[in-house]
C-alpha cells in the first residue's frame, strides 16, 4: 500500500508539486486572475483592479514603472560588477580595465549599469513631474510626495558615489570636490568666526573621507554607501512609497471621468454593467470574501482586472527600458578617464550631465550653490504638499487653462532671467571681478545663483497673488526651477571650457 | 489615601517618565557610538614639510613648481616664498599662467601673488612656511601656511 501510494506520488509530483506552488487556477477567469494577484506577495503590491484611467498611458508615460525598472537592471549589474571590482587604491583603475577587457561581456556589463544610471535619473525627474504637474500629491498623498523626493536624493547619491568607484581621474577631482564642498560650511562659519570652536564641515569632511587626505579610507567608505547603504536605504523608500500608491486607491484621477478621458484604455465588459452577485459578479478583493459585497447593485466602475492588464504595461515599460539601455550601451562604451593623477586634475573637469547645473552653481560659491541652494530646493520640494492643500481635480497635467497658461509664462521668464544673467556674467562678471578686496560673506549671499533663486520666489508670490492661488504658486516655482536647471545643465555641458571659460563651441577651445 | 495635590507627582506618572527618559537617552547615545564609530581615531603620520635645497638653488627671479606636493617656491628681490597650488575654494590644483593662477575646475583666478582677482574662491592662495635647517638646507612645510606676502630674506 504505502510503495503504491509512494510511486504514484512520485509519479504525480509535478502536478502536485505545481499545486503546492501555485494555489489556484490558471488566471483565465476573473477570479482566479484576482487571485494570481492577492496570493503572491510581490504582485500584491498591486490592487487585484486597477482603474482604467491609471492605464492610460498619456497619463502617466509609465515613467514611475522606468525609474523602478532601471534600479532592478542597475542592482543585478551591479551585484554582477562586484565579483571583479576591487575596491582599494592601488587596484581599482586595472580591475575596471579587466572587466573592460578581460572579463567576458564586462564592458558591455559595465555600459549597461554605467547607462542604466542616466535613464533612472531622467526617468526619476520626469515621474517627479508627472506627479507634480497632475497634482497627484494631494489629500491622502502628500507624505508619498516626501517619499519621492527621498527617492530623488537616494537617486543623486547612487550616482555620485557610483563614478568614483573607478579610481580614475573624474572619480578622484570628483570626491576633492565633493568633500570640499562638504567642508564648505567653513564660508559660513569662518565668517562668524567660529571656526575654531565649530569647525562642523571640516567634522563632515572627516567623516566621509576616513582620514585628513583622499585615499584607502574614502574609497573603501564610499563602496560601501554605494553597494550597501544607499540601495539598502532605496528600497526601504521604495516599499512604503509603492504601498502607499496602492492604498490611496491607486493612482490619483480625476473625480469626474468622462469617456474621453478613458480612450484608448482596456474595457472590462463585466464592470459596465452593475455589479451583480455571484455567479455573474466580476472579482476584486472584496468579491473574494464569501456572500455579498458592498458593490453590488452600484453603478458601474471603471476597473479593469489587473491581470493582466496592468502586468503588461509594466512589463512593455521594463522591455523597453531595457532596450534602450541595451542599444545605448551597444552603440557607446561607458567613460572612463586616466587613472588618478592628484597634481593634474583635467581641464575642464566636468562632472557627469547631470550634475553639472549644481557644478555651474558651485562656481559661483561654494557653499551656496554645493549646499545651500540644494538644501533650499529640497526643502522647498518637501514643503509643496503642505503649502499648497487647495482642494481641486486630481489627475489632469497642469489642472486646466489656467494652469497651462501659468507654466508657459513661467518657461518664459525662466528663460529670460536665466539666459539673461548667464550672458550678464559671462560678459561683465560678477562683484570679485570689480571689487577684488570684497568680503567673501558678501558673494555667498549676492551670487548670481541667489539672484535667481530670489528672482524665481518673488515671482512666484506675484502668480500666486494674481490668480489667487496657492497651487498657480507651486506650478510657477516648480516650472521656475525645472526650467532653469535645465538651462544651467546646457550651459555647463557645451559652453564652459578650460579654465570654466566661456566659450560659444568646443572647436574655439585652446589645445593644450 | 489618595491626597495627591497638583504639585506631586502620582507614581505612574513618575514611571511613565522616567522610562520615556531612559529609552530616549539611550537611543541617542547609541546614535553618537553609531556615528563615532566612522569617525576615524588616528591620522597617518605623513610628513607635511619637505626640503627644497639651498638658497643658492634659487637665483633671483626663478621659479620652481613641485608638481607632486602641489607648491611653487619663487625669489625675487626681496626673498624666497612658497604659494600651495591647492584652489582654496574646492581643492582643485590651479595651473601657472602668464599673470598668475587659473583654476580649471571653477574658473577662479588669482594673480601673481596669488590673490584673488575673479571667481568663487572665498580667499587667495596659501603661502607656506619656509625654514632653514641647521645644515643649511631649506624646508617647506604644507601645513604652516604664513601671511601673504611674507618672504624669507637670504
Amino acid at each position: 500500500m504505502a510503495f503504491s501510494n509512494f510511486f504514484e506520488n512520485l509519479k504525480r509530483f509535478p502536478l502536485i508539486f505545481r499545486e503546492s506552488l501555485i494555489r489556484h487556477d490558471k488566471p483565465v477567469t476573473d477570479r482566479a486572475r484576482s487571485q494570481s494577484v492577492f496570493s503572491n506577495i510581490f504582485l500584491h503590491i498591486h490592487s487585484t483592479r486597477v482603474h482604467r484611467y491609471a492605464l492610460k498611458p498619456t497619463f502617466t508615460f509609465g515613467l514611475g514603472v522606468m525609474a523602478a525598472a532601471s534600479f532592478f537592471i542597475l542592482l543585478v549589474t551591479g551585484v554582477w560588477l562586484m565579483i571583479y571590482y576591487k575596491p582599494s587604491v592601488v587596484e581599482a583603475y586595472g580591475s575596471i580595465k579587466d572587466i573592460q577587457n578581460i572579463v567576458p561581456g564586462g564592458q558591455f556589463m559595465r555600459d549597461v549599469h554605467r547607462w542604466a544610471t542616466n535613464i533612472m535619473i531622467v526617468s526619476v525627474m520626469l515621474h517627479m513631474s508627472r506627479v507634480f504637474y497632475t497634482a497627484a500629491y494631494k489629500r491622502t498623498r502628500s507624505f508619498n510626495w516626501v517619499l519621492g523626493v527621498c527617492l530623488f536624493v537616494l537617486t543623486l547619491l547612487l550616482s555620485f558615489t557610483g563614478y568614483l568607484l573607478p579610481w580614475d581621474q573624474l572619480a578622484y577631482w570628483a570626491i576633492i570636490i565633493g568633500s570640499n564642498i562638504a567642508a564648505s560650511p567653513v564660508e559660513l562659519t569662518d565668517a562668524l568666526g567660529i571656526t575654531h570652536i565649530f569647525d562642523v564641515g571640516g567634522l563632515t569632511k572627516t567623516l566621509i573621507l576616513g582620514s585628513e587626505n583622499i585615499g584607502q579610507e574614502a574609497l573603501i567608505r564610499f563602496y560601501w554607501i554605494h553597494c550597501i547603504v544607499l540601495p539598502l536605504l532605496l528600497i526601504l523608500v521604495l516599499s512604503p512609497h509603492l504601498w502607499r500608491v496602492r492604498k490611496d486607491g491607486g493612482l490619483a484621477r480625476p473625480d469626474n471621468l468622462t469617456e474621453k478621458d478613458l480612450e484608448g484604455t482596456p474595457v472590462d465588459a463585466n464592470a459596465e454593467t452593475v455589479f451583480k452577485n455571484a455567479p455573474e459578479k466580476t472579482y476584486n478583493l472584496m468579491c473574494l470574501v464569501k456572500g455579498k459585497t458592498p458593490a453590488v447593485g452600484r453603478g458601474p466602475e471603471q476597473t479593469v482586472s489587473s491581470w493582466p492588464n496592468l502586468l503588461v504595461a509594466e512589463v512593455a515599460v521594463f522591455m523597453l527600458t531595457l532596450a534602450i539601455v541595451c542599444v545605448y550601451a551597444f552603440a557607446l562604451d561607458a567613460p572612463l578617464k586616466e587613472i588618478a593623477n592628484p597634481s593634474v586634475p583635467e581641464n575642464p573637469a566636468k562632472a557627469p550631465w547631470y550634475f553639472l547645473g549644481i557644478q555651474e552653481l558651485v562656481s559661483y560659491s561654494a557653499f551656496m550653490g554645493g549646499v545651500g541652494i540644494p538644501t533650499l530646493a529640497l526643502i522647498g520640494l518637501i514643503f509643496i504638499p503642505y503649502l499648497d492643500r487647495e482642494e481641486q481635480v486630481l489627475g489632469r497635467w497642469f489642472d486646466n487653462a489656467t494652469g497651462k497658461k501659468v507654466a508657459w509664462h513661467s518657461v518664459f521668464f525662466s528663460i529670460i532671467t536665466c539666459v539673461g544673467m548667464l550672458a550678464f556674467l559671462v560678459k561683465f562678471g560678477w562683484l570679485r571681478n570689480w571689487f577684488p578686496q570684497i568680503p567673501q560673506i558678501v558673494i555667498t549671499v549676492i551670487n548670481p545663483g541667489t539672484v535667481l533663486l530670489g528672482a524665481v520666489v518673488l515671482w512666484s508670490f506675484f502668480i500666486m497673488a494674481k490668480h489667487d492661488s496657492t497651487r498657480m504658486g507651486a506650478i510657477s516655482i516648480y516650472t521656475c526651477f525645472l526650467v532653469m536647471f535645465l538651462i544651467l545643465t546646457y550651459f555647463s555641458v557645451y559652453h564652459r571650457g578650460p579654465n570654466w571659460d566661456f566659450y560659444w563651441l568646443k572647436s574655439q577651445w585652446p589645445m593644450h | 489615601m489618595n491626597t495627591a495635590n497638583d504639585d506631586t507627582i502620582n507614581r505612574r506618572d513618575f514611571f511613565t517618565l522616567s522610562t520615556y527618559t531612559a529609552a530616549i537617552s539611550a537611543l541617542f547615545v547609541s546614535i553618537l557610538g553609531l556615528l563615532k564609530f566612522p569617525m576615524p581615531g588616528l591620522f597617518p603620520e605623513v610628513s607635511s614639510a619637505f626640503k627644497i635645497g639651498k638658497p643658492e638653488d634659487f637665483p633671483v627671479g626663478s621659479t620652481k613648481v613641485y608638481q607632486d606636493k602641489n607648491v611653487l617656491v619663487s625669489r625675487d628681490a626681496e626673498g624666497l616664498y612658497a604659494v600651495s597650488l591647492v584652489c582654496t575654494h574646492l581643492g582643485c590644483i590651479v595651473s601657472t599662467t602668464e599673470k598668475g593662477f587659473k583654476c580649471p575646475c571653477h574658473g577662479s583666478v588669482f594673480d601673481g601673488v596669488g590673490s584673488v582677482i575673479a571667481g568663487p574662491a572665498p580667499k587667495g592662495l596659501n603661502w607656506l612656511d619656509i625654514s632653514r635647517l641647521p645644515t643649511g638646507k631649506l624646508i617647506v612645510d604644507t601645513s604652516k601656511t604664513v601671511d601673504t606676502g611674507t618672504k624669507m630674506t637670504v
